[in-house]
Parts: C-alpha cells; structure tokens; sequence
C-alpha cells in the first residue's frame, strides 16, 4: 500500500534519534573549530541513550522498512550534528564495498575491520576509469605490488584498512580496474596528511601514497584476477554498492538542511512572523514565501531518498532512483542552506549560530558519491536508452 | 507504515486509466482546446468509469468501495497524463459528491448523492474561487450573513467548472462571525436559485477544454438544511487540502506527459550530425523532468495519504502544490524548449501543455481528491 505516514514504533525511534541527535549538537562548533582533533568514538551523553540497533526490537509487520528506517535515522542524526556522533560504528564504506564483493574467506577475515573506500586521485575523480594507480603482480612472491596517490578518502585517519582501486592494465580502462584490500602499516602505505576543508571538518578525510607496497596476492577483492574484454561488468559491479549510499549521503544531506530550516523558522516566529500553511502562498509576506518553497524541496528531495530506499529494501532494482534521490538531495540542501541564510540575513552568517556551518557542511553533498552531473547522466542514459558510448 | 507501493487493485486502476487517458484523452484534446468545449459523449464516455459513484456508498446507490484519496490522485495523474482539461471535467462532479460523502449531514448525503450514482453524467460543481487578484481561500470575498435559521450570500465567483450545465454549485463563502479555516462555510446551491446568475463561458489561457463559467450572487437566500455539513458548518481545511493534494496530481500528470513526448521528439531531432538528446544541455533538461516528476509525485502521494489517515493534511498539501506548480511551469517551460521553434507551433502539445501547466499552477478548487 502507499502510506506515508510513520507507525507508533517507527516515531518512536525516530524521536529518540533526534532527542540524541541533539545532544551531539553542542560539540559541533568545538570540532569545526579543531579541525586537527577527532570527535570522540562515543560521547558521555551516550551513556544514557540504548544503543541504536536495539530500538530496533519489537518491530511488527506494518512497521516502516528497516532500509527507509535507516535514511530517516541517518537524517535524524546528522539534524543534530554531522561529525559529531554519540557513538561512532566501526564500519567505513570499504566495508560496503567488502559486504558486495568481497570472497566468503576476505569477508570473515576483514569485516572486524574498518575498512575506507580510496577511489579518487588528484587526478581524477568523477571518472574512475582514469585511475592512475597500478598494481602489478610479482609472481615470483605471490604479491600485489601497489604504486599511486589517493585522496579524499573518508575515515582515512581512523582507519585500519582501505578498499584501494588500481589498474591492472590502464590500457584496459574500466575493465581493467580492481580493488584490492591493504591493511594500515603495510610496508610502502603511508597516510600523508588530513584534508583542510570548507565543512565537514571533523570528519577524517585523508590523503593516502603507495609506494612499492605489497600485498598479498588473495588481498584482490572478490578474487578474479582476469580482465574481462569488451564488458565491464565488473565494473558495474563495483558501481552497485553506490544504491544504498548515495541515498545514504542524500540523507545525510538533508539532515543537516532540516537543521537549517527548523532554526530559520524558529527566528522567523521570534521576529513576529506567523508561518502557517493553511492561506495562499501569494497573501505571505515574501520570507515566508521563501520558507515554504525551501521546506516543499526539502520534502520533495527525502521523499526521492526514501524511494530509492525503499526499492532496495523490497529488493527491486533502485540505481536510477538512488540517482535520482542523490541528484535532488544534493541540489536540494544548497538551495535549503543558502536559503535559509538569505531569509535571515546579515544573521545568517554570524557564526554565533550554526546555519553558517550547515551552509558549508551540506556543500558536499553534490559532489561525493559522484557528483550531481554524474547522477544526470545516469539518469538520462537510462530515460533515454543510451550507453554511455552514446551519452557522455 | 512509509511504504511507496501501490496495492494490486490501485496497480489495475492505474493502468486501465492510463490506456484510456491515451486512447480518450489524449486523441482528442487537441480539438476540444481549439473548439473550447468538451462534448458530452466525452463526459458520458468518462462516467461509465464509475469515478464519482464507486466511492459512494451502497444505500445511496455507488459501488460503496473504499473512499481512497490515494487511489484518486493514481487516478488523476493518469486521466492528466492523456489531457489534464478533459481529466479535470471528467472529475468535476466528485467535487461536488465527494464534499457532500466526506462532509453532508445524512439528509444531504441522501438527497444529493443518488444524483452521481445513475447511468448518466450528472454535473454539479463547487465555487471555490473568485475574481480579482490575490485569491485567497482564508479571505473570501463572499460574504454568508445569517438571516432566520438559514443564510443570505452576496459576491462573485469564478472559473467555477462545469458551470454551464451543473445543476448545483457547492458555494464557498466567508461567515464574517469568524475567521480563518472557521469562516469558511459551503453553501448548496441549486442552478435555478433567485439570486444567482450565471456567467458566459470563460476565456482563460488554458485549460480549455474545460469550460467555466463566473457566478454572480446577488442576496442568494440558502435554507439552513443546505448549509454543508448542517448545524456544525464543515471541515473546509481538509476540503482545502484534498483539493490542492488533487490539482497537484493533476500536474504531475501533465508534467509526465511533457516529459514523454520531448524524449522521442530529442531522440529523433538532429542537430549537427546527432540527436539532440546526445547533448548534455538537452539531456540534463531531460533528467531534470525525470527527478521533479517523481519528487512532485511523492509529495503529493504523501499528502494523499495524510488524508486518508484522517489526519490534517494541510501542510503537505500546500507544500505539494507549492513544489508541483514551481516544477510543472519548469518542465512544461523545458519542453518547448526541447521542441524548439516546433514547441511553439500548435501542431504539438507541448505549447498548450505549457499553457495549462500556467494555469494549474494557480487554480484551486477545480478538482478534488
């Protein structure tokens, strides 16, 4: 059935989420300020919350799928804080990366791991197919043998392991590309710095070399050494794990937006502004206007997010829509933020209040996970019928 | 429980007023934009789907199915995808059915319900809007003075639907002894009532083929029994809400249509030595279509639902119809833009969707959920 409206179990976790997710908020201003220090792996507020998961006993049948659960919980999290959490999992995105298609042996040997996904170089980016990093098999040792330059590489700091992306043969292009698992401390890895960014300060982004660093030969994740010829379907295998994430960062995204907008509003009330939606939007004074459009894209873009969740939590096929919900998510929270500091003004910017740090935490958001251009084009190949031969 | 899946029964719904919304609708906009009519075969060919009676109740002899804001918005965008004028006629009298089921005292609901449960279409309409600029719903310029146990009704109304030939008008008025959604109170009003007169067919920019017509109230006496929902007055806000939940539904539809003719149009169209739809400017306009239309979709999805919780569904209502009519206006805009010179050309819809996509976009009370 279509229904929209969220069961007794599902509010009540969802309320607890951001009753926690507001206690991280009163760190926030402190680690976007120390941008050297890490946030702690669990809060002392944490103490007094149940661990996340165990609200999810006692779930009934006609309660909100655990996949559409889990965005609202990221969006609730992140209202209270980005980079602060009350309690940090283990898990990176190189575990996702392992759970899709990691080999039965590398799962159970890496999963206790936290394992970072490093897929951009300085010189590429949004096309993964021009990895420059290489990685040559020296038969005589049974070794991978590692050369190359990552950054941008999320929990890189923290880390204990990363899912690196090399080129067995940059010839090949795309087929040729392959992730292989390299543990912290292997000899030739080497963390060379934290990045300094526009927002998300806290959060441990790392820049990454590999020199002559050797792995062994079974570190080649989900084991098939040979390049496939003219398809790249293990390519688009690597590509799958993007359905559950990039709504995941959509949803992130829109958490710190609804931050944003419920402190515009708020201060909108406080100067005397009555924000109702009951009248035509024509008769409100134009912030109010603008309050209201703002909150309908914020509404739309979640809504997109919990639809490609909910696809993949009913097992159907969701990488246009995890497409769709991250190219609306992501232009959705730079229209909400910047919005919002339009609608208050000069206080906007003051960073007395958090919006101006939502304003360039949400930045992100249409550029990791592939950008928002990208998501186009995997829209428009697929409404249009195109390879990506055909639209490029 | 936020589930996005349609039950078995909304799925057949859907697909038979797809069909039929391309084979009825769609073949013959065109001629009834231009001719700024809708023939009444047409109207007759619509009420043997049973959209008005099936949710009506069996004592008062509909189909007595499950009254399903859902379901209706499914209904909605698929009639709109074939032509949203014609969708918009063929659901005028459950504007005014459904406001008598969801809102009539039991005298009402028995006096006029029996009315859209017979064999032919039966045309009765509401008048929600007015004239003059900055239409309000919550500052009607309508007056209800009371006088007796019944009312008296002075003002104009316009872009009343189906007002040519419906035998009632549900009339929205303010009842100045109070304000807001309280004010707002529905009055029966029956075509030959003294009093009323009832205006030439409209000349609007779109929407054509669905003629309106302006009232004029002049000291209209209305008896107490057809003030809607009696003693009490009514639930105007939810009235509010299902009906912006429901014109938004309609431009979803009119946007998916857009949406889907500019892609063969894109296709097919060279220009220097390839399909347009090979370039990124066309194809980024194409994938932006593709977004709105399914963010505008759950917003309205998600206000339909309210309503059928029962819930207060104004926000999500107004935040819908806000967000559709902004994104409608952009995709119709962007699809005559696809077309090029050939969207501006009649041959094509896309220039008169772009019309009733402006026009959509500033309509209430025109449709219902």
């Amino acid at each position: 059935m279509i229904d929209f409206v969220p069961t007794e179990n599902d509010q009540k976790i969802l309320d607890t989420v951001r009753r926690e997710a507001l206690a991280c908020r009163k760190y926030a201003r402190y680690y976007d300020e120390h941008e050297e220090e890490f946030a702690p792996d669990e809060l002392e507020e944490a103490k007094d919350f149940p661990p996340t998961m165990s609200l999810f006993a006692g779930r009934k049948e006609d309660d909100t799928s655990v996949a559409v659960m889990s965005m609202l919980l990221s969006a609730g999290q992140c209202w209270g804080d980005y980079t602060v959490r009350m309690r940090r999992g283990k898990g990176g995105l190189g575990n996702a990366a392992l759970r899709a298609a990691g080999t039965p042996e590398q799962v159970s040997k890496w999963e206790g791991l936290t394992l970072a996904m490093a897929i951009t170089e300085p010189g590429c980016g949004s096309d993964p197919s021009q990895v420059q990093t290489t990685a040559v098999l020296d038969e005589a040792t049974d070794e991978w043998v590692i050369n190359g330059e990552k950054i941008f590489v999320t929990t890189g700091c923290r880390c204990e392991g990363v899912v690196v992306w090399a080129t067995l043969d940059r010839s090949a292009g795309r087929a040729g590309i392959k992730s292989f698992l390299i543990e912290k401390g292997a000899p030739g890895f080497e963390v060379t710095h934290k990045e300094k960014k526009l927002g998300i300060r806290a959060d441990d982004t790392a820049a990454m070399v590999f020199r002559d660093c050797r792995i062994p030969r079974g570190n080649l994740l989900g084991g098939k050494e040979e390049i496939p010829k003219e398809s790249s379907g293990g390519f688009r295998g690597v590509m799958k794990t993007f359905n559950m994430t990039r709504p995941a960062v959509a949803a992130i995204g829109l958490g710190i937006a609804e931050a944003a907008l419920d402190f515009t509003r708020e201060q909108l009330q406080g100067a005397g502004f009555v924000v109702e939606y009951g009248g035509s939007l024509q008769s409100q004074p134009a912030v109010v206007q603008k309050l209201h459009e703002l909150e309908g894209k914020f509404e739309a873009a979640m809504l997109t997010v919990l639809n490609a969740a909910w696809l993949s939590g009913e097992g159907k096929p969701n990488n246009v829509e995890a497409s769709i919900s991250k190219a609306k998510g992501g232009s959705a929270v730079r229209e909400v933020t910047q919005g919002c500091i339009e609608i208050l003004g000069p206080m906007g910017i003051s960073r007395d209040h958090l919006l101006e740090k939502w304003f360039r935490d949400v930045r992100i958001t249409d550029i990791y996970e592939g950008t928002g251009e990208i998501q186009r084009m995997i829209i428009a190949r697929d409404l249009l019928d195109y390879t990506r031969k055909e639209l490029n | 429980m936020i589930s996005f899946g349609p039950t078995e029964e909304q799925e057949v719904v859907r697909e038979a007023m797809r069909d039929f919304a391309e084979e009825a609708l769609r073949t013959v906009a065109r001629e009834c934009d231009e001719s700024a009519s809708v023939p009444d075969a047409l109207l007759q060919q619509v009420w043997e789907l049973g959209l008005t009676a099936t949710q009506i109740p069996e004592e008062f002899g509909g189909a007595g199915e499950e009254r399903s804001p859902v379901t209706n918005v499914l209904v909605l965008e698929e009639l709109a995808y074939g032509d949203a004028a014609l969708a918009l006629a063929a659901v005028v009298p459950s504007l005014f059915a459904n406001a008598i089921l969801d809102h009539g005292t039991e005298e009402q609901k028995a006096k006029y319900l029996p009315l859209f449960t017979g064999e032919s279409f039966h045309a009765a309409s509401l008048a929600m809007v007015e004239p003059g600029p900055l239409f309000d719903v919550l500052n009607l310029r309508t007056k209800a003075e009371p006088k007796g146990d019944g009312f008296v009704l002075s003002g104009q109304k316009s872009l009343v639907p189906l007002g040519d030939r419906a035998s009632h008008f549900l009339v929205l008025a303010h009842n100045t002894a109070q304000e807001g959604f309280a004010g707002i109170e529905g009055f029966i009003v029956p075509r030959d009532a003294r009093g009323l007169t009832i205006g030439e067919p409209e000349k609007n920019l779109g929407l054509r083929g669905l003629p309106t017509v302006g009232l004029t109230l002049d000291r209209v006496e209305v008896a107490a029994a057809d003030r809607l929902g009696g003693e009490k007055g009514f639930d105007a806000r939810r009235l509010v809400a299902a009906s912006r939940t429901a014109l938004s539904a309609v431009m979803v539809g009119v946007s998916r249509a857009v949406m889907e003719y500019a892609i063969p149009y894109a296709k097919d169209r060279e220009a220097f030595g390839e399909a347009i739809a090979k370039k990124q400017a066309i194809a980024f306009m194409l994938s932006d279509m593709r977004i709105e239309v399914d963010a505008m979709r759950w917003l309205v999805w998600k206000a339909a639902s309210q309503l059928e919780h029962g819930l207060d569904a104004t926000r999500a209502a107004h935040l819908a119809r806000g967000y559709c009519a902004r994104e409608s206006m952009k995709i119709a805009d962007n699809g005559v833009q696809v077309l090029g010179g050939h969207g501006f050309i009649r041959e094509h819809p896309v220039e008169m969707w772009y019309r009733n996509a402006r026009t959509l976009g500033v309509l209430e009370g025109s449709v219902t959920c």
